[in-house]
């Protein structure tokens, strides 16, 4: 069953640009980035998107549909209604370099600046002995694809451009979350979390989860608990007390 | 997710889209319920404040309990015969009390997400954009005030345990009476959203790293940790049964509810 959909489509180089109207085919059990491409073999040849697995695991076709932010190989076409016109534009968070690419180079740098896996000295590779259940919250952050849909969505820079040096992001924050919570990582990374990568900026209006496409609670289970012990590290006396006279590490 | 070059020609400049949102749906309806709820729940909350009549045997409403006084209407003394401020005291007893109860849902994770959104629109709803030209978030005073949510959850937990020995007291009265199973049903709710709270979850074994270590601990989390899936619910549930507990000991005070077993 097809029908012809009505699309807005946001074209231009740089900031500049428009939204063009296109009316477009649809068959059954398409999705919206098999829509672009429709568009790209039919009437706009010079369509700019950028698009790899078509299976929702490389992250590469985040976009804004009808506002939200979403990846265009899972967007099932069958839940919009066939007289609405459905609106296309890139991640608003980023500079556009064409059409609906985006430069997301802002985080692979701010991916650099979070030190890597930093394990005990003297012990190797093949040596680490760890049971499942010390390992199953961070499991729950491998499974991020780098779609940056998080950092796009995110207020504190998608409405503060000027916080973006301050602030890394809810994806880079789960990441330093993450090895904090490894157990055989030893970098202190709660002051730099706060310091360095601006969490205390986040405010928990959870809109990262809300659009992370592999459902990672990643404002309940990496960001909340990393202020929590943001907490412990710089704002409650009695655990710094109890470090004191228990001798406790407070990594 | 392919990399650009480093020599790609960028302009560095996002899309010049000039509306607030692209989004179509109706965006505003959860910020709006939200701003009535909460609203509600402070606009009684200043009623049961004023409200005198908060004791009626064997009920108290929660908003005045513990009763810390014995000049009150209360008439202290049901916290084993604990009245520490006596009877000089003249104002309303739930003044001396709900700030730590308000204190804890004021700074806790889930309020701070639904008063950011509906009151102070920061944002409204995601891919919202905000109306505010500067955000600097928790980062300074005085929401970085928020910090302090696991000394609020302790005393929190106190009154929890107050309002289910409440609860009791009223169970264990002959005759039993419906406010009885209503004050049991909200010492549950309220012990369901403290126990849920992030900061206990962080507390019982959150700020561990081996688990392994400390299966107790770790149980612990994993109990905190199913009730914290579900803290905005608790919130709300918990929200509302205070209220209504606290509306139905004060209506059977002042006589208006007044059928048999009440």
């Amino acid at each position: 069953m097809s029908y012809k959909a009505k699309f807005k489509v946001w074209r231009g180089e740089g900031g500049e640009g428009r939204l063009e109207d296109f009316t477009v085919e649809v068959n059954e059990g398409e999705v919206v980035l098999d829509i672009i491409h429709r568009l790209q073999a039919t009437q706009a040849p010079d369509l700019a998107v950028r698009w790899n697995c078509k299976a929702g695991k490389c992250g590469s076709c985040s976009m804004e549909i009808n506002g939200k932010p979403r990846l265009g190989c899972m967007t099932r076409m069958s839940t919009f209604a066939e007289d609405e016109t459905i609106t296309v534009t890139p991640m608003r968070t980023f500079p556009v370099i064409k059409d609906l690419v985006t430069d997301v180079s802002y985080n692979y740098q701010k991916a650099r600046e979070v030190p890597s896996f930093t394990p005990p000295e003297g012990v190797r590779p093949g040596e680490y002995r760890m049971q499942q259940v010390d390992v199953e919250r961070s499991q729950e952050f491998r499974k991020c694809i780098e779609c940056f849909m998080c950092n796009n969505v995110c207020h504190v820079i998608r409405d503060h451009e000027e916080n973006k040096p301050a602030f890394s992001g809810p994806r880079f924050l789960m990441r330093i979350a993450e090895l904090d919570m490894h157990p055989y990582d030893v970098a202190d990374r709660k002051d730099s979390a706060q310091q360095d990568h601006g969490l205390g900026y986040c405010n928990i209006t959870k809109c990262c989860t809300e659009v992370c496409p592999e459902h990672i609670k990643i404002t309940d289970n990496a960001l909340i608990p990393m202020k929590e012990r943001v907490v412990d590290r710089k704002y409650d006396p009695l655990v710094w007390l109890g470090n004191k006279i228990f001798k406790r590490s407070s990594k | 997710m392919t990399q650009t070059t480093p020599d790609a020609p960028v302009r560095r400049q996002r899309a010049q889209v000039k509306v607030r949102t692209l989004r179509t749906d109706r965006w505003w309806i959860t910020p709006l319920l939200t701003f009535l709820g909460l609203s509600s729940f402070l606009v009684y909350g200043v009623w049961a404040i004023i409200d005198t009549s908060n004791f009626v045997e064997p009920y108290i409403a929660p908003f005045a309990s513990p009763c810390l006084t014995t000049s009150a209407v209360c008439d202290g003394a049901r916290l084993f015969g604990w009245a520490p401020i006596g009877d000089w005291y003249a104002l309303p007893p739930g003044l001396l009390i709900l700030g730590l109860p308000g204190g804890f849902r004021l700074t806790c994770y889930y309020y701070r997400k639904s008063y950011y959104r509906s009151f102070w629109l920061s944002p409204a709803a995601c891919a919202v954009q905000e109306p505010h030209g500067k955000y600097t978030g928790e980062t300074r005073f005085p929401l970085i005030m928020q910090n302090i949510h696991r000394y609020f959850f302790y005393f929190a937990l106190l009154i929890g345990a107050i309002l289910t020995y409440d609860a009791i007291l009223a169970l264990v009265h002959k005759p039993l009476g419906l406010g009885s199973y209503i004050l049991l049903a909200n010492a549950v709710l309220i012990l369901g959203y403290t126990l849920g709270c992030h900061s206990c979850r962080h507390i019982t074994a959150g700020r561990l790293n081996h688990f392994s270590r400390h299966p107790f601990r770790y149980k612990a989390w994993t109990l905190v940790s199913k009730l914290n899936a579900k803290h905005q619910q608790w919130a709300w549930a918990s929200m509302f049964s205070v209220m209504g507990a606290d509306l139905y000991v004060r209506l059977v005070a002042k006589g208006i509810i007044a059928f048999p077993f009440a």
